[in-house]
């Protein structure tokens, strides 16, 4: 079934990940970045931006009675993956995020000096 | 709006996907709606004894606009999914999530018990919790 899913896996030489949909708009401030990582909570979403990759982790968490057999499951991995290469131009250091229900939006702004950082990004 | 396809703008994805309903035509499904896989939201269905669970994952739905709904057997999940509109100035690079009215369709067992019915909605993820009628469950049967 895993050819049917509705959102695709990533070959990540790992364990297998759902592909989350996202969209990528950018205007003159910088890059604006929404992923749909429906069922993860705030604590188990990881983002991390080393050199110029930001990866976009979660771990799906739903609430489920004891003793569940599923029956039909277009979403049959607990976990979403997705990894992008940033442009020089962008700011990694002050990448804005928010995540509400589901729904994660980052914002990367322009950098005025391009200066490669390793940082760690905490959702506020 | 069941089939929408993840990438509607690239053809290799279209392709894939009629092919994927040719090969689910031959093959024998359960239930007549089919099974509309790649539909928003996407859906597990599951079940206990007692209940019968269904996870809707609709994220950034207001959940105002949901509309569940139990007729004949069958639940219905519709809303509408809106999406912040891009400036004026702004560039789309990226442009692979789900937007608008969607609505999609699930055949229930014929034990639930439609007043017994709880809805939540969390992190994105619709779940409906449908009890199972108290005389469909399991009894002890003692031998004498």
């Amino acid at each position: 079934m895993s050819d049917n899913s509705p959102v695709t896996k990533q070959a990540t030489g790992e364990e297998a990940a759902l592909l989350p949909p996202v969209d990528v708009i950018e205007d003159a401030s910088g890059i604006t970045l929404y992923a749909d990582l429906a069922g993860v909570p705030k604590d188990k979403l990881h983002l991390q931006v080393e050199a110029d990759t930001l990866t976009i982790e979660g771990e799906i968490d739903l609430e489920m009675p004891e003793g569940i057999e599923a029956s039909h499951s277009e979403v049959s991995v607990s976990r979403y993956r997705r990894v992008f290469t940033l442009s020089k131009e962008l700011d990694a250091t002050r990448v804005g995020a928010e995540f509400k229900n589901g729904v994660l939006k980052l914002s990367i702004p322009k950098a005025e000096h391009a200066q490669p950082r390793k940082v760690e990004i905490k959702v506020v | 709006m069941m089939y929408r396809s993840l990438f509607p703008r690239d053809v290799l994805a279209e392709l894939n996907r009629l092919q994927r309903e040719m090969q689910q035509g031959f093959h024998l499904s359960p239930n007549i709606r089919g099974i509309a896989r790649g539909g928003f939201p996407a859906m597990n269905v599951g079940g206990t004894p007692q209940s019968v669970d269904i996870y809707a994952f609709a994220p950034g739905v207001d959940p105002a606009t949901l509309d569940v709904q139990i007729e004949k057997g069958v639940l219905t999940v519709a809303g509408e999914r809106k999406l912040e509109q891009p400036g004026e100035d702004a560039t789309v690079h990226i442009d692979e999530r789900f937007a608008g009215r969607f609505r999609r369709v699930v055949t229930l067992p014929d034990d639930v018990d439609p007043s017994a019915v709880d809805a939540k909605y969390r992190d994105g993820v619709l779940r409906i919790s449908i009890g199972r009628k108290q005389s469909a469950q399991p009894r002890r049967i003692t031998i004498e």
